[in-house]
C-alpha cells in the first residue's frame, strides 16, 4: 500500500525569510496532492496573528508587553541582514521584480489549496493569547499529542 | 469548456500551484491548455497532473522555449 502523502510543518520561526520557505513548501506539496499541516508555535505566532502591526495582545500585562515587542506580520524580520527592517520589503520588491510568488500571495495559494493550520497551545498560554487572536483559517489549537496524532505516517519539518 | 492558463513567466513554486488552483475550478471533462517553459514547469506540471488523476492528452511544442500542456479534468 502506498503511503499517504503527508507533510507537517512545526512553523517555529517568526523570521520573514523562513516564513517564505514555509509557505513556498506548504503550496508546493498541497499542489501536487500533499496534506499539508502548519503548526505555528511561539516566534511563528507573528506570522498568523490577526492584527498585522505591533499590537498590545494577550492577558496579563507581561504577555501584552512581549506581544507588543514580538511584532506583527508587519514587522517580520528577514533572519540575517534585517537593517532594521528595510530588508524584508527591499527583498519583497526583488521578488515582485523577478516575478517570484511573495508571501502574502504564498501564504494566500496555501489558504486556496486547502492547506491546514494548527496553532500550539503552549505557547497561547505563556503569550496569553486566545483563538480570536489570529486570523481565521487557524482550525484548531493542539497540543504535542494531537500534532503528532495528525502528523503521523507523513514527513515532519521544524523550521526554527 | 476550454481554459486557458498562462505560466510562462511564473516561477517554482507558483507554476504547479496555479495549475492546481486553475483544475479546482473546472468541472469534470473540461480542458486545461497549460502554456509554460521548459526545464521544471514542463517536467513537473504535466507529471503532478497525472499523479493527480487528470489525464494529460498532449504536450506540444509551440515555439522556443515555450510549450503547450492540454490537460483533462
Amino acid at each position: 500500500m502506498e503511503d499517504k502523502k503527508k507533510i507537517s510543518i512545526v512553523c517555529f520561526s517568526g523570521d520573514f525569510d523562513k516564513a517564505i520557505a514555509i509557505f513556498t513548501i506548504a503550496s508546493g506539496a498541497a499542489a501536487v496532492g500533499y496534506e499539508v499541516n502548519l503548526f505555528f508555535t511561539f516566534w511563528g505566532f507573528n506570522i498568523i496573528k490577526k492584527k498585522k502591526g505591533r499590537s498590545f495582545i494577550g492577558k496579563g500585562i507581561l504577555a501584552r508587553v512581549f506581544n507588543f515587542l514580538m511584532g506583527g506580520f508587519k514587522n517580520l524580520p528577514l533572519s540575517r541582514l534585517n537593517f532594521g527592517g528595510i530588508s524584508p520589503k527591499l527583498m519583497t520588491y526583488m521578488m515582485k521584480k523577478r516575478n517570484v510568488a511573495t508571501l502574502n500571495e504564498l501564504i494566500q495559494a496555501s489558504i486556496d489549496l486547502g492547506v491546514n493550520f494548527y496553532a500550539c497551545e503552549m505557547s497561547m498560554i505563556i503569550l496569553g493569547t486566545k483563538l480570536t487572536d489570529f486570523i481565521p483559517q487557524i482550525k484548531e489549537v493542539l497540543g504535542v499529542a494531537k500534532f503528532l496524532e495528525i502528523a503521523r505516517g507523513g514527513e515532519i519539518i521544524f523550521i526554527s | 469548456m476550454k481554459t486557458l492558463l498562462d505560466i510562462t513567466k511564473e516561477h517554482c513554486p507558483m507554476t504547479f500551484v496555479k495549475t492546481k488552483l486553475a483544475l479546482s475550478k473546472l468541472n469534470k471533462g473540461d480542458i486545461l491548455e497549460v502554456l509554460l517553459t521548459k526545464g521544471e514547469p514542463l517536467e513537473n506540471v504535466p507529471k503532478s497532473a497525472s499523479e493527480q488523476g487528470y489525464k494529460v492528452l498532449s504536450v506540444e511544442h509551440v515555439e522556443g522555449d515555450v510549450y503547450k500542456v492540454i490537460i483533462e479534468k
